[in-house]
């Protein structure tokens, strides 16, 4: 297995993928014209940036370093989850990890922000840093302050969508502040994540009565409130329908300038249609690093290959 | 907006955060510091307990009081044991049960499996909730009333035309009431367990509704019935109020008239409960070895209980309703 | 022909009603007969009530002579005697369930959470059983452990001479007191709630205290602003219980709070927890004996009906303070 970083500093080539079509990569839908709720509004455009192509269209210059994983294993109990895997995680790309059920990307996820400590029988070596400082010296909560996390299933907090943002607001700051002090920030949270305008005013609304896409969209804009360093997404996209997903995934390509973004995805094509970096792992380890470009049309890997064809999965 | 017409922008460092609490503030250690400290004082205290009345117990129980029945006198061997009293125990709770759980399973299969008009539904909840949220004391009181009346002095020892009212009877129909509720919520609870699917899986094969009820249902609910069955036992043999006051408070056997078992239904006795509040300093025969001793049996008697609920619970949760 | 192969449902359909029928007819036997005896005892207390107006709840002279007075006067053949002042029971006992259940709400919430979220593995599954074990002992057991350790350890380390003799021509400081039935119901009601509120906070969905961790927030605040507030139904429901236990509670207390109907005065300084007194279901305990006298009856009736309807008021308060959370609860 070889260890695969680019270097560190390296530019995403701008756009040739507007029109490309995607190839032979399993279940894409290939006739133009059948994007569902096209909804952005791309008409000008000279083929709809969903049909067959990335997303993306704006070039990110730079990409700093955030993150650092290093030789991690992680084990619960006697099995191990994740095996000796190095990967870099950067502000202004967005890495996505794929892989077959049980392959540990999960666990790998979990343990860039130590929510892997929440389980009694876990073991863990090698290490993860954080700008240079690895995360098993600083303090877990504030660790997690600067890496947050969204969970497969919505989880929003059962109080108001007003609450629910301000909640990590009023817990974390210095004295607790006013109602009229957060509104601003709470706004701005909802506006990043594309809930604002379906909610209006209407910020009291019991959270839990919101559909399962919008509940999905607080819970970014809850962990936005925190303004992480890193946002962690576990599947955010898998219970949730079409719709949602797109907007979703709008969402993440739009935040990756301010946040280094790490996606698990099962999901194939929307590892291609968000992803700068793609890391493919199977039962454990790391078996394929490289942009996503390369890793879905030109695997390096025998397994990548058969992966990404949908020869197992 | 189009995500063509995206601005394009650098990543560059971030703003420096607003300023922000310490991860652990102080309130919060001082909380967890609390929590810590009351956590490990209640354990402490629920040892200390158990301690005290094992070894008081053990110190004072001795084979001979299960055998010999109290007597009046005044020093420790003179007053005899707790035979009777502990008969009177399981006479009183068995009276109590039966007249507890042929009801208390009749009602919660209603409520759970019928239950129209849902106004009678309803009302019977909240009454079922206002017993249970009731003083044994009142329910003591109303049971007065009603064994005094001539038309139930059947039940109990009269003489010249006065109803004397107290009598195993009286105490155990009045027990019974302090055992409903929770034999209700039990079987209830477990009933609405059952996924529809099995109900309608017998409906398909014809079976009616009462049949459905006793030959799928109640066998299925089965560690409920147990645990509702054995929760009730615990507070009819925990209580004392409704004992002091409606059986009469001889320490023993007090037969009235002489058919078998109905003379002793009849009569009046002690149970465990009373002999340990006679003999407590506050009461009348003041033994308080013998109060200890009785206060251990009870405790194992609880004891006893409490694991066979456990053991109840622990096998319904392995019957898992896959739905 | 086709007759022939009709299906006989009807027998089926009968044998259902009937079966409704018969239960329903039971439930509704039931709840006659439990409503009949509420209305009954409210019946038998109303003379009571009628004979003293709103100076029932009052406060003038010893309660106990005019119990006394009112047995006296149902077994002479005069005039009966229904004069009934009520206040120091109506003290004694809030009091006594105030404070115990006061301080064992706040000690119980403590903990509860440090039993669910931080108590080491080992010590939570000693300590689970023998919360629930705690709960279904009977009371006269801790009405033992009362007379046994707590009185005389107040009454021969906590009363010093001089108090007793500040008091002395009133009541007598002996250890049976307002202190002794508050710590010993205290521990009494304490494994209920600790009970009630760890099931509480087991049921909050993990999905929401991972979702706080994983926004930076310690997990002190997670389990309190997110569990606590999540098990509030709970926490309702388990306070809701204790205080109607408490509120029975007949035996224990006549065993340590004394033989007075004596309303302890917070004027009296330290003295005061360490008056005797006596609640409201302890003093029909007391003088369950002389019930047969009719004013000495209507008194005893009119006291319970006074704790019947503390204890529904306490469930309707109960439920009312659950209304507010169901707006933003995925349950109750």
């Amino acid at each position: 297995m070889e260890f695969l970083t680019p270097p560190p500093v390296r530019r995403l080539t701008g756009e040739e993928s507007v029109t490309e079509p995607l190839g032979p990569t399993r279940g894409l839908p290939a006739p133009p014209g059948n994007g569902n709720g096209n909804g952005n509004g791309n008409g000008s455009a000279p083929a709809s940036p969903l049909v067959g192509g990335r997303r993306r269209i704006a070039s990110t210059p730079l990409a700093i370093d955030r993150m650092q994983a290093e030789a991690l294993s992680v084990a619960y109990g006697r099995k191990p989850a994740v095996d000796s895997v190095s990967l870099p995680i950067r502000q202004g790309e967005v890495l996505a990890l794929i892989g077959p059920s049980g392959c540990g990307k999960t666990t790998l996820l979990r343990s860039l922000n130590r929510l892997t400590e929440l389980n009694k029988d876990v073991s863990q070596s090698g290490r993860i840093t954080l700008d240079e400082v690895d995360i098993a010296t600083l303090d877990p909560t504030a660790l997690r302050r600067r890496v947050t996390m969204v969970f497969q299933q919505p989880n929003p907090f059962p109080m108001s969508v007003f609450d629910n943002v301000a909640y990590v607001l009023r817990e974390q700051a210095a004295r607790r502040p006013k109602r009229a002090a957060l509104r601003g920030a709470v706004r701005d949270a909802l506006a990043r994540a594309g809930l604002l305008d379906e909610l209006g005013d209407d910020l009291d609304h019991p959270a839990l009565r919101l559909s399962g896409g919008q509940q999905q969209r607080l819970c970014i804009a809850r962990a936005l409130a925190a303004d992480p360093e890193v946002l962690l997404l576990d599947e955010p996209c898998s219970a949730l329908d079409p719709q949602s997903t797109q907007v979703i995934e709008d969402l993440i390509v739009r935040l990756r300038e301010d946040v280094a973004v790490v996606i698990v995805t099962h999901n194939l094509q929307q590892a291609y249609r968000v992803a700068d970096y793609v890391a493919f792992m199977y039962l454990g380890r790391l078996v394929e690093y490289g942009t996503a470009r390369q890793l879905f049309r030109t695997p390096r890997e025998q397994r990548t290959r058969e992966y990404v064809r949908g020869e197992f999965g | 907006m189009s995500l063509l017409e995206l601005p394009v922008s650098q990543p560059g460092p971030r703003a420096p955060r607003a300023a922000q609490s310490p991860p652990w503030r102080l309130i919060d250690r001082i909380g967890l510091a609390v929590a810590w400290l009351l956590g490990l004082l209640f354990c402490a205290l629920a040892g200390a307990l158990v301690l005290y009345f094992l070894v008081q117990g053990i110190k004072y129980v001795r084979p001979s009081l299960f055998l010999t029945n109290p007597s009046p006198g005044f020093t420790a061997t003179a007053t005899g044991g707790f035979l009777d009293p502990m008969l009177g125990t399981m006479l009183v709770s068995a009276i109590a049960m039966a007249i507890a759980l042929p009801i208390g399973i009749g009602v919660a299969v209603w409520l759970s499996e019928y239950g129209r008009p849902a106004a009678l539904a309803r009302v019977a909840e909240s009454t079922i909730e206002m017993i249970a949220g009731t003083p044994s004391i009142v329910l003591a009181l109303f049971g007065i009333l009603l064994f005094e009346s001539p038309a139930l002095g059947f039940l109990s020892r009269s003489s010249e035309g006065v109803v004397f009212g107290r009598s195993f009877f009286a105490a155990g129909a009045m027990l019974s009431l302090v055992a409903l509720p929770l034999v209700v919520s039990n079987v209830r609870e477990g009933l609405e367990a059952i996924p529809d699917h099995v109900r309608e899986a017998s409906y398909a094969l014809g079976k009616t509704k009462f049949a459905t009820t006793r030959r799928v249902l109640l066998p299925a609910a089965r560690p409920s019935v147990l645990t509702g069955a054995m929760l009730g036992a615990g507070r009819v043999i925990g209580d004392t109020a409704i004992i002091v006051v409606l059986l009469g408070a001889t320490l023993t056997f007090d037969r009235s008239g002489s058919v078998p078992l109905l003379s002793t239904l009849r009569g009046t006795g002690s149970t465990l409960t009373y002999y340990v509040f006679y003999n407590a300093p506050t009461g009348e025969g003041n033994q308080p070895t013998k109060a200890y001793a009785a206060a251990f049996v009870l405790l194992m008697i609880v004891l006893a209980l409490n694991v066979g609920v456990d053991i109840a619970t622990r096998r319904s949760r392995r019957l898992r309703w896959s739905s | 022909m086709v007759e022939e192969f009709r299906l006989d449902t009807e027998p089926t359909r009968d044998s259902d009603r009937r079966a409704e029928l018969m239960l329903g007819a039971l439930v509704c036997l039931v709840v006659v007969l439990l409503l009949g005896m509420f209305a009954f005892v409210l019946y038998q207390a109303w003379p009571s009530f009628s004979h003293n107006g709103l100076s029932w709840f009052g406060s003038r002279g010893n309660v106990d002579s005019q119990i006394q007075a009112i047995f006296n006067s149902g077994t002479s053949l005069g005039h009966e005697v229904y004069a009934f002042h009520g206040w120091p029971l109506i003290w004694g006992t809030a009091l006594v369930v105030g404070g115990a259940v006061t301080i064992a709400f706040v000690c119980s919430l403590f903990v509860a959470v440090f039993i669910v979220e931080f108590a080491p593995d080992a010590l939570c599954r000693v300590l689970e059983p023998v919360v629930r074990l705690l709960a279904s002992v009977p009371s006269v057991i801790y009405g033992l452990v009362g007379v046994f350790v707590l009185v005389p350890l107040i009454g021969n380390h906590l009363i010093t001479q001089g108090s007793k003799a500040s008091v002395q021509g009133i009541i007598t400081l002996n250890g049976y007191s307002l202190l002794a039935g508050v710590a010993i119901l205290t521990v009494m009601v304490a494994p209920v709630m600790v009970a009630i509120f760890s099931d509480g906070l087991r049921a909050v969905p993990r999905g929401w205290i991972e979702a706080s961790l994983g926004l930076g927030i310690n997990k002190w605040r997670t389990v309190w602003k997110i569990g606590v507030r999540t098990a509030r139904p709970a926490i309702v429901a388990g306070t809701v219980l204790a205080t109607a236990r408490a509120l029975g509670e007949a035996v224990m207390l006549s065993m340590v709070c004394g033989v007075v109907s004596f309303a302890p005065n917070p004027a009296d300084g330290w003295i005061f927890f360490v008056e005797p007194t006596r609640p409201l279901a302890s003093t029909i305990i007391a003088f369950i004996d002389d019930l047969s006298t009719p004013p000495m009856r209507h008194t005893l009736y009119a006291i319970a009906a006074v704790l019947l309807l503390s204890a529904a008021l306490l469930s309707f308060g109960g439920w009312a303070a659950k209304q507010p959370m169901k707006r933003y609860g995925a349950r109750t």
